[in-house]
């Protein structure tokens, strides 16, 4: 049919190599959704607080995150951040542009959690005699938490799915930068992409499973 | 004083990258929409059990990074013969990609639907096609539109990574031009600003939209 010789076994005899790409890859996405979470938890904090600085900060920081791509902020933070005298490895890079992007659209997700709850549950919570912070902690975060997990497992995905994009700024140790390194040896492009898009399929099934399984435990009544 | 060696024909280049992402978008939306309406009519129609192959192929459109779906269609492409060049290629995945998420968003939309609103319209006599289009399309957008915007403008960055395969969009022009005159942070921004230029007002008017036709209200 195609005037083309498969060559899998050459492909095949990378896949621990490819493996080990794979858990730089997670790696990434689990410190990058990390970080995330905990930008995302201060920009949402900022957004409510009635200083207009902080507000402003926080509502540029989820603006640019969410309507720029999250390659152009990669190569910012690559090639950008050099013009500061700051030269991030790709490693770090890729790091922060996933980060940013997170926080960005994690804020946005906790900010609609948020709203979701009606403000009359604060209130019902402080007229039982909590105080504001108990009212937050035991009333509000618990229902938050349960509407914002979904979107927050979609994130993890996306991180994982962002990770592929460090090769464009020469990262070489997750899983797209091994397979275009052994791309580039061998021009056997078909099988190597093929395969490390197994991986990420299995990968992302893997995760969406897991958050699956663990929002069955936690969020039962 | 900022000094820049930024020229105007520099920036009629960087227009032209943008012009080549929204022509790349628009072509990849308007493909994406249709096939994305057909195959979540197909999936609403069948019932899970029966459309669990398409189900299955457009998962894994959405489950595997844009960048290794355009370089492993690329490379399956060259190795069938097909001679597609970049653009042609570019628009395919962008379109596969765009169907795999619009699937969910129409199926979404037709799934608001309340079915007894529709057996009312099927025992007043309508035919199926009459009640899809005149009962089910209306209620339908309404609830996916926003939705769907929001598709829309994740196509037009994701867009950006058709750079890869060689494209000059709007962030690989940015690129040449850093390449050239050594002044990345400046040039960044600029290409940033243009994306935020196209982004944020289509963005507000989803959010708009949807706060203003969201239900029960």
């Amino acid at each position: 049919m195609f005037n083309y010789t498969f060559q899998w076994n050459q492909a095949l005899k990378a896949l621990p190599q490819m493996l080990e790409g794979a858990v730089v890859t997670l790696q990434i996405a689990l410190l990058s959704m990390a970080i995330g979470l905990a930008c995302a938890i201060v920009l949402t904090l900022f957004r409510l607080s009635h200083n207009s600085v902080l507000r402003a900060f926080a509502v540029t920081w989820v603006e640019v995150a969410r309507n720029t791509p999250a390659l152009f902020q990669i190569y910012m933070a690559h090639f950008g951040l050099g013009s500061f005298g700051i030269h991030l490895s790709p490693y770090t890079a890729l790091l922060a542009g996933i980060a940013f992007n997170n926080a960005g659209y994690l804020a946005e997700n906790f900010r609609g959690a948020l709203k979701a709850i009606p403000d009359t549950q604060t209130r019902s919570a402080r007229s039982l005699g909590m105080t504001g912070l108990q009212a937050f902690r035991l009333v509000v975060v618990p229902q938050m938490v349960r509407i914002a997990f979904l979107p927050m497992t979609n994130q993890m995905v996306w991180a994982i799915l962002m990770t592929s994009l460090g090769v464009t700024v020469g990262m070489n140790t997750d899983l797209a930068g091994i397979t275009q390194d052994l791309n580039a040896r061998s021009f056997r492009t078909f099988e190597f992409f093929a395969i490390a898009a197994v991986i990420f399929y299995l990968m992302t099934k893997a995760v969406t499973l897991a958050a699956r399984a663990i929002a069955w435990r936690m969020f039962r009544y | 004083m900022f000094e820049t060696a930024l020229t105007f024909n520099d920036l009629l280049f960087l227009a032209k990258g943008a012009g080549m992402t929204l022509a790349v978008t628009g072509v990849s939306v308007a493909a994406g929409t249709v096939l994305g309406i057909l195959f979540g009519v197909v999936r609403t129609q069948f019932g899970p059990i029966w459309s669990m192959p398409l189900t299955f192929f457009l998962d894994i459109f959405r489950s595997v990074p844009l960048l290794i779906q355009l370089v492993l269609f690329n490379s399956f492409q060259a190795i069938a013969k097909f001679g597609w060049g970049p653009f042609t290629t570019s628009c395919v995945v962008l379109s596969l990609y765009t169907a795999a998420y619009c699937t969910e968003i129409v199926r979404g939309g037709i799934e608001s639907v309340p079915t007894i609103t529709r057996r009312a319209g099927r025992s007043l006599g309508l035919s199926w096609a009459q009640d899809m289009r005149y009962i089910v399309a209306p209620l339908a957008t309404r609830v996916s539109l926003p939705a769907w915007i929001g598709l829309t403008l994740g196509v037009m960055k994701d867009s950006a990574l058709v750079l890869w395969l060689g494209l000059t969009e709007l962030l690989k022009a940015s690129q040449i031009l850093v390449t050239r005159l050594q002044e990345p942070l400046f040039i960044l921004m600029v290409c940033g600003a243009i994306y935020f230029l196209i982004s944020f007002p289509i963005a507000r008017l989803g959010g708009y939209l949807e706060k203003r036709w969201s239900p029960n209200d």
